[in-house]
């Protein structure tokens, strides 16, 4: 007998996590679905974000999204530095497949074994007023520290959206994911445009990882769980397309709420896996289609 | 080297360390790292007739060798067999894995194919964790036999089978290498749609290469209960097997089966020295930032290095 | 009458909402000289594409030498002997020139029924294969140490060394110099000499013209054209498809 008040619940809650996932896609979206620059360190990035806010917040008692705001400048450069390596290795030479593939989890790795040596493998939480009280409307709970990070994705989607779509160099961005030459022939080089689009991307990972310590204590090897989910929300969605981005970041929400609620949080990761080979196999297109 | 050396030479080097080693009996502590680093010489070349030769990144190393590890304790607790004979049925149902895996992400272009990879592992950990006839997420204790079948401690057999399955995999990556089938991968490697259009039937290319790279993964993963006597999904599932079966043929030279035999040893090596010495966690750093610095500087490994330096003193 | 060695009814093909290729019917002869034209984006590459198998069309069906080659992979329709050599030639980079084509040897000529060559044959046939195409003092090297003219030359030998009866030679000179366009036109006489059947998808009127038999010509995904080239370059339509308005 499933339990209407659960099964709303789950949802809903499905509905908040799925906001949450594509904020922590929209790096990927750019990177990989928009440059075909496969990081798939990005968790390792997000990660970052959640100790960097952990330690500020630990420290000096700061609002952790104001930390990853404020860091974000700082992961901006990160990411242009990581760019370069990578395009000085691989991108320039043309050689962009195994190699690039090893650069970047060779990063995811190192990443993750870094923050254990530094951090250990102890749960890490932050403290700031919206974590712990709840909404209530009827018998539908909307916990704070779930709603906020909500919204702030939602703000930060709409704010990357109309960058791409308004400014000269989001649209020169737009212009380098779809055709190289043309852009070249337009006398704007396609590695700066890119580079800066990385950094882009890199720069979502530090609000992206403050909204995740919101919603949950983190540890390091959590990261390896997100893999899965961003590609598979990525994938999803058609790769390059915002809205599809969001949709199937919602469709995992749920999914995952749904199994965790109903059979056991042990299932939960390979739910997203799930979906993701199931979408590779069947129509890799994504469900908006490209 | 021709054929008819590398068998010799290769037999010889085999059986004596075979041989030169049972002196060694009162020292234990050498078959225990000598087996880590020859199953690290598996896996790696394994991993390469994947990767290096046809061209396909496994980041799922950790489910192949973990179901030879979990088939071997389902043996273990429902019959006597006899170790070979476990290696035998893991590579059996790793291979089957391999075949599935690679049926299921036979379209897919190289790089989603790694992400399957790595998502393929992740969902046989779920269900491993889930199964409480092997333990579950709280593993499982495996008595480890006191007699050995042949001679010596339990632990210098499970050496000599490895070094067994060591040989073995060597030389069938090196037949692979020389053969018409190893010319089919690497032509699937340089060029997939190329290949196609030149009569080459990639598809089943593509699932030999995966269903043998997870055989000989999983073959390599079934003694692993016996070794370390308590298995749970947490270090079977290592992503550290996943880095280093990429990082030792990556860092060897991916093409040709010298390359993972070199990394292994180099890389296996420093991380049982790391481990004794430092901590475990630090020497798992070492290995991500050779993986890095190699992947950056010397993309065709120390082999390649090698080459380029021959073939440089030549003109 | 000669034997039909290809014939296409009803070809379409789409990519989601676009439209690429729509009711193509096309015969080709054995032996002819087929030229397919068409502005960019008329549909050439792709319907190269899908009857080489490189692609699988949505409606229609096509028949080669008798057998029908529908949702037949690629490296099938190969061994049947229908070939084709890339636009932006794709060659086995890490292997040279002799390995190049010693892939088409093992995988195709000796994959069909009948004699088997041996290691020395196929060696022996991949350095003829090469000296036709005049890259014998190459046979060593790598792809990269080639210059374009050279690779698209490799790309046409590995596509002959694979024994076909039909070569789709899909814009082999796009990009050369006339001297240049010239070699190359003179290899894929010698090979329709040899009794290769070949269709020439090119941009380049002065050899689409010196060397076809047949001119078929596709706008916007249909054949709007289809006989002898002094006919089909007068055509109308054909005219107002290059021309504009």
């Amino acid at each position: 007998m499933i339990s209407l008040d659960l099964a709303v619940n789950a949802i809903v809650s499905g509905l908040l996590l799925g906001g949450f996932y594509a904020a922590v896609t929209v790096g990927v979206t750019i990177s990989f679905g928009m440059l075909d620059i496969v990081n798939i360190a990005h968790p390792a990035f997000i990660m970052l974000g959640s100790f960097v806010a952990y330690i500020v917040n630990s420290s000096f008692g700061i609002d952790p999204i104001l930390i990853g705001v404020v860091m974000a400048p700082v992961f901006f450069l990160v990411g242009m530095a990581v760019y370069q390596i990578y395009y000085y290795a691989f991108e320039r030479r043309g050689e962009e497949s195994i190699q690039g593939l090893a650069f970047f989890f060779g990063l995811l790795f190192v990443g993750e074994v870094g923050l254990i040596l530094v951090f250990g493998v102890d749960y890490r939480f932050v403290e700031a007023p919206y974590i712990g009280p709840s909404l209530h409307l009827g018998f539908v709970d909307l916990p704070l520290r779930m709603l906020i990070p909500f919204l702030v994705s939602l703000l930060m989607l709409a704010m990357l959206q109309v960058f791409l779509g308004r400014t000269f160099i989001g649209r020169a961005i737009l212009a380098v994911s779809q055709d190289r030459l043309a852009l070249q022939l337009m006398a704007a080089n396609p590695s700066r445009v890119k580079r800066i689009a990385f950094g882009i991307s890199i720069a979502t990972a530090s609000v992206a990882g403050a909204l995740l310590i919101i919603i949950q204590p983190v540890e390091p090897s959590i990261g390896r769980d997100y893999i899965g989910r961003i590609f598979a929300i990525c994938v999803l969605g058609g790769m390059t397309s915002f809205p599809g981005m969001l949709a199937g970041a919602v469709l995992i929400g749920v999914a995952e709420s749904i199994t965790a609620t109903f059979y056991g949080p042990s299932w939960a990761p390979a739910v997203a896996f799930g979906f993701l080979l199931l979408t590779l196999a069947v129509r890799p297109a994504g469900i908006l289609g490209r | 080297m021709g054929a008819a050396r590398f068998w010799i030479v290769s037999f010889i080097v085999a059986i004596a360390f075979l041989l030169l080693t049972r002196g060694l009996i009162g020292n234990e502590y050498y078959f225990f790292a000598a087996y880590q680093v020859l199953q690290f010489i598996v896996l790696a070349t394994a991993w390469n007739i994947l990767g290096g030769y046809t061209g396909y990144t496994n980041f799922g190393t950790g489910a192949f060798f973990a179901v030879g590890a979990y088939s071997a304790v389902v043996l273990h607790k429902l019959t006597s067999l006899p170790l070979p004979v476990m290696m035998l049925v893991g590579g059996v149902t790793s291979g089957i894995v391999g075949f599935g895996m690679g049926y299921l992400t036979l379209r897919l272009r190289g790089v989603f194919f790694a992400i399957a990879t790595l998502a393929l592992a992740i969902v046989a950990q779920t269900l491993i964790v889930n199964w409480d006839f092997v333990g579950g997420s709280r593993g499982i204790y495996v008595i480890r036999p006191q007699q050995s079948p042949i001679y010596g401690s339990y632990i210098q057999y499970l050496y000599s089978l490895m070094l067994a399955l060591t040989w073995i995999s060597v030389a069938i990556a090196r037949t692979i290498e020389r053969s018409t089938l190893g010319l089919g991968f690497n032509a699937i490697r340089d060029d997939e749609q190329a290949a196609e259009a030149a009569g080459v039937p990639t598809l089943q290319l593509k699932l030999i290469s995966t269903t043998l790279s997870g055989a000989l993964m999983g073959m390599s993963g079934a003694p692993l209960p016996y070794y370390v006597t308590y298995l749970d999904p947490a270090s079977s599932f290592n992503l550290s097997y996943a880095v280093n079966s990429v990082a030792m043929p990556m860092i060897g030279g991916m093409t040709s089966w010298i390359g993972p035999v070199v990394g292994a040893v180099l890389l296996g090596t420093i991380q049982q020295l790391a481990t004794v010495t430092i901590s475990s966690a630090l020497n798992l750093l070492i290995v991500g930032v050779l993986l890095i610095v190699f992947v950056v500087i010397a993309p065709n490994g120390i082999v390649g290095l090698v080459q380029s330096r021959q073939r440089a003193r030549l003109r | 009458m000669p034997a039909s060695i290809l014939e296409v009814r009803g070809l379409g093909k789409r990519f989601g909402g676009f439209v690429a290729l729509e009711g193509i019917n096309l015969t080709v002869a054995a032996g002819e000289r087929l030229g397919l034209i068409g502005p960019n984006g008329s549909g050439k590459s792709t319907l190269v594409n899908c009857l080489s198998g490189t692609l699988h069309h949505d409606s229609g069906t096509a028949v080669f030498d008798g057998h029908a080659i529908d949702g037949m992979p690629a490296f099938q329709r190969t061994r049947l002997g229908l070939a084709r050599s890339f636009q932006l030639p794709k060659p086995f980079r890490s292997l040279n020139l002799v390995d190049n084509l010693r892939i088409p040897l093992l995988y195709t000529v000796n994959a069909r029924h009948g004699a088997r060559l041996s290691a020395a044959a196929i060696d022996e046939r991949c350095r003829a294969l090469l000296a036709d195409v005049g890259l014998a003092d190459k046979a060593l090297h790598l792809p990269r140490d080639l210059t374009q003219v050279e690779m698209r030359k490799l790309e046409l030998a590995r596509a002959v060394a694979s024994a076909p009866r039909l070569l789709f030679a899909d814009e082999a000179m796009a990009g050369l110099s006339p001297s240049e366009v010239e070699e190359i036109l003179l290899v894929l006489f010698r090979l329709n000499e040899q009794g290769i059947t070949i269709v020439l998808i090119e941009h380049i009127m002065r050899a689409v013209m010196s060397f076809s038999t047949r001119l078929v010509v596709l706008v916007a995904g249909q054949k709007i054209a289809d006989g002898s080239p002094q006919e089909a370059i007068r055509n109308p339509e054909v005219e107002r498809a290059y021309l504009g308005e």
